[in-house]
């Protein structure tokens, strides 16, 4: 029996292994390709690491290209927009999850309805609208382009974090002589500092990758963000992977951060104990 | 403490009514009971005391003073749920506290009442705990903590004890009771538990579908039930009840449906060959006798207990229960003799109505 069931969590373990493994290898090529000098990437193509590995593609990546401005753009671009959308979603995802009120079924439906149209359809109309705003080519447009894309699935997010709050709570707060702002403030927000720390990582991640309004608004490196500043390592005539695969490193490190960061609210079950079950 | 007034309330979600014409005058420090069937009402009532349901017609004063309109917070009152609804953020201590915070009573007086109120309850050890770290009997305790720190006008609860296992309950009704008679709070309670109606009640409220069927002292409903539906919902096992027709004369007799005739001691408050409903408790029923007025029924089952016997009988095609302490019971087969006392016969008539 304890033979069998060791086993088992030896073939349970290697299951998971080889699931990491898989979905890391990219990540691992990116970070090899990386640190392979120039004069070895053809010769020693696929070695699973150089035999001399170097830093000088992130020196001249962080030195001498345009990349540090991309970085600080989308740093900009992708924080306003978490942090707006996230400020938006958490009050129309309350109001969703709590109140009745007229026109909601269509409100959502209209919500919904945003989500179903491919993006590439509206770049033009979109870019039409923006330019006589002066919005295009601006970090500005972009954000309020990307929290419009994002606030209705973030407002669904946040609207089923919220309807995992039982009402209870907030009743029981109201009794004991809150307003619904304060109950909503002082109980309801705390707990659904998960819900608040997934949205802000979803958004920030959908920000940080997006290419393709990110191409068509903004022209020339003073605003663009780091996706677009990527395709600028490649030339009419060559590709020059190791710059190309630092600056993919170095764009990692934020969106790992963020997670740490965010991680610990996003394992805990909060409103654990609230009510019996 | 206060009064509180509920005049001909109705509610309606949509067109669908929830309650109808409720009436109900609640003393000062009196402890009141709402009993009856899931989705009759109760809570839908006790919310709208609270504020948290709006009052479709009618007014609710509390203390006086006309509450339709009031937010919650502004009612004064403390409610107790079902599901305790504790602040799962907060320990133990804040979570008492969470209301005299919000009126910002002083620090010294916040840890005063809080100490109080947690030596009351046997809170003191848990008191820097968080709701996840509680037992389901341990959070109960915090709930009814977080109601008496501050002096309500009045206390909720909302089947508080209905989550409990049968032994917590019976503990923890003794010591609600106990609350009540130090606090002398006004209190209104929703319970599906018989023995807590009866033991808690000064006046139960029996409803049904949204109608109150029956106001008055437990042993009123027990002994006075003024309908059918209070008769069958009050007392367990529920009274017998037998349809059939009386008949007046010398020799009053009661015919059930069946035919089976049951002689009558005395006569009833009923006409000549009128359509009624007879009822009877199964403690009521004497298990013995000889003479005319005896009739022979039939054992079915017999269901022991432990603190007595519950025999299921037939008259004919009506069957009923008897409840009878004596332990001989517990072997019989057959037929035996039953007697039903003319004291604690009810009579209903025709539309179910006491006469
Ligand atoms: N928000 C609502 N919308 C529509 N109908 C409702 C709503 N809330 C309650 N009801 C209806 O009102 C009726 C009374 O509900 P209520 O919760 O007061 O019953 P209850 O007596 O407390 O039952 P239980 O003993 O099961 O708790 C039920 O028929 C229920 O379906
Ligand atoms: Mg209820």
């Amino acid at each position: 029996m304890r033979a069998k069931s060791a086993f088992l969590t030896v073939a349970h373990r290697l299951a998971i292994l080889a699931y990491i493994a898989f979905a890391l290898f990219p990540l691992f090529w990116l970070l090899k390709v990386a640190v392979t000098p120039n004069d070895l990437l053809y010769s020693e193509g696929i070695r699973l690491w150089p035999s001399r590995a170097s830093l000088e593609h992130f020196d001249f990546v962080l030195r001498h290209s345009a990349f540090p401005v991309f970085f600080r753009n989308s740093l900009i671009v992708s924080g306003s927009t978490a942090v707006v959308v996230t400020i938006l979603a958490s009050l129309s995802g309350y109001a969703l999850s709590r109140f009745r009120f007229r026109g909601k079924y269509w409100l959502v439906t209209l919500m919904l309805l945003t989500q179903m149209f491919p993006l590439v359809m509206l770049v033009a109309p979109i870019f039409k609208i923006l330019s006589p705003l002066g919005l295009t080519n601006s970090l500005t447009g972009l954000v309020i382009v990307y929290s419009a894309f994002n606030v209705p699935f973030a407002t669904f997010l946040m609207q089923s974090f919220f309807d995992g709050i039982p009402k209870d709570l907030e009743e029981a707060a109201m009794i004991d002589g809150a307003t619904q702002f304060v109950a909503f403030r002082q109980i309801i927000l705390p707990l659904t500092l998960p819900g608040i720390a997934a949205t802000l990582g979803f958004v920030f991640t959908a920000a940080w990758s997006e290419l393709l309004f990110s191409l068509m608004l903004i022209s020339g490196n003073e605003q663009a963000t780091f996706p677009v500043g990527l395709l600028s390592f490649v030339s009419k005539f060559s590709v020059d992977f190791g710059q190309m695969m630092a600056a993919g490193v170095l764009a990692l490190i934020p969106a790992c951060l963020f997670f740490l960061l965010i991680q610990r609210y996003l394992v805990q079950g909060l409103t654990a104990g609230a009510v019996k079950g | 403490m206060a009064s509180i007034d509920i005049a001909n309330i109705q509610k309606s979600y949509g067109p669908h009514p929830v309650l109808h014409d409720v009436d109900l005058k609640i003393r000062d420090g009196e402890f009141v009971v709402l009993v009856g069937p899931s989705g009759c009402g109760k809570s839908t009532l006790l919310r709208m005391i609270a504020g948290l349901e709006s009052v479709t017609a009618g007014e609710i004063r509390i203390a006086g003073r006309r509450v339709n309109e009031l937010a919650p917070k502004d009612r004064d009152i403390a409610m107790v749920f079902q599901s305790y609804a504790l602040y799962p953020h907060m320990s133990v201590a804040r979570n008492m506290s969470y209301s005299l915070r919000l009126r910002k009573t002083p620090k010294e007086r916040i840890a005063t009442v809080v100490a109080g109120a947690a030596a009351k309850l046997g809170l003191d050890p848990l008191l820097e705990r968080r709701p996840r770290a509680l037992s389901g009997g341990q959070r109960q305790r915090v709930a009814m903590g977080r109601a008496i720190v501050r002096q309500p006008k009045a206390f909720l609860f909302d089947e508080p004890l209905s989550n409990l296992d049968a032994r917590l309950r019976e503990q923890m009704r003794a010591e609600i009771k106990k609350l009540h008679k130090d606090l002398g709070a006004t209190s209104i309670y929703v319970t599906h538990d018989q023995i807590e109606a009866m033991t808690l009640a000064d006046r139960i409220v029996a409803m049904n579908a949204g109608v109150v069927q029956q106001v008055g002292s437990p042993l009123d409903l027990y002994d006075r039930p003024a309908n059918l539906f209070v008769a069958g919902f009050i007392g367990s096992p529920g009274m017998n009840f037998f349809e059939g027709t009386y008949h007046a004369g010398d020799r009053p007799l009661f015919e059930t449906a069946g035919n089976i005739g049951i002689p009558l001691d005395s006569s009833a408050p009923l006409a000549n060959n009128a359509r009624a409903t007879l009822g009877i408790r199964p403690e009521h029923i004497v298990l013995a006798g000889h003479g005319p007025e005896t009739l022979l029924a039939t054992v079915d089952l017999v269901e022991p207990t432990g603190f007595g016997i519950i025999l299921h009988l037939s008259l004919g095609r009506s069957g009923f229960k008897a409840f009878t302490n004596d332990r001989s019971f517990l072997t019989v087969s057959g037929t035996i003799p039953v007697h039903f006392p003319a004291h604690s016969l009810h009579f209903f008539d025709g539309e179910g109505n006491r006469v």
